[in-house]
């Protein structure tokens, strides 16, 4: 049953894959942007996880808690950049 | 592997996957950046949730039951996501900052 399904969610984390990328080079503020690559991540962590399971074998595991924990660093990273810019939303970041 | 573990390991992909795509489609979709921010939180962060939680079930059946480390990203991602997204309002805030409107139902108080 879990073969059925399979094609059917990746292709949905791959749409989702595109939306997120939509909003990321759309986006009318920098905070958007940032909120994009956020859920990218997160939907690249679970394309990752349903790659896995399609091939039978965890080998993208390592990669998994590696996409998770710098995606994380990055996220914050960014937003308290964001947190700390002097000028309200007059500053020239987008 | 049982039966029930592969009808639930295919029930959470499904739900994954589709909470995902509504997830993302809000942030698309959505007019303000507070709702954007809403959408993907909670819809993108619970469809990553269960496909990890797929991954997770299907190799405790895969290898024998030997271990729990497929649990780590999981706990991870439902720690760390509103972390980020509380950051993200803040940041938010800090740069677009409300201006109080006057309540017209309250009489003016301050002279």
């Amino acid at each position: 049953m879990t073969e059925t399904v399979l094609p059917f969610a990746i292709l949905a984390y791959l749409l989702a894959l595109l939306l997120c990328g939509v909003r990321l080079l759309r986006g009318p503020s920098a905070e958007d942007r940032v909120l994009a690559l956020d859920t990218l991540y997160v939907v690249a962590l679970a394309l990752i996880a349903a790659l896995s399971i399609a091939l039978g074998h965890p080998f993208n595991f390592e990669g998994v808690l590696a996409i998770a924990m710098l995606g994380f660093v990055g996220t914050v990273a960014a937003a308290l950049y964001l947190l700390r810019v002097k000028g309200g939303s007059n500053a020239d970041v987008g | 592997m049982p039966m029930w573990a592969d009808i639930c390991v295919a029930v959470l992909l499904i739900v994954g996957a589709l909470a995902a795509l509504i997830g993302t489609w809000g942030m698309l979709r959505l007019p303000d950046f507070m709702t954007r921010l809403h959408a993907p939180t909670k819809a993108a962060t619970l469809g990553a949730g269960c496909a990890l939680a797929a991954l997770a079930l299907r190799f405790y059946f895969v290898e024998g039951g030997s271990s729990l480390r497929y649990l780590i990203p999981l706990g991870f991602v439902f720690v760390t996501a509103p972390v980020s997204a509380h950051m993200l309002a803040r940041a938010w805030r800090a740069r677009h900052p409300v201006t109080p409107k006057p309540d017209p139902a309250m009489p003016s108080a301050s002279p």
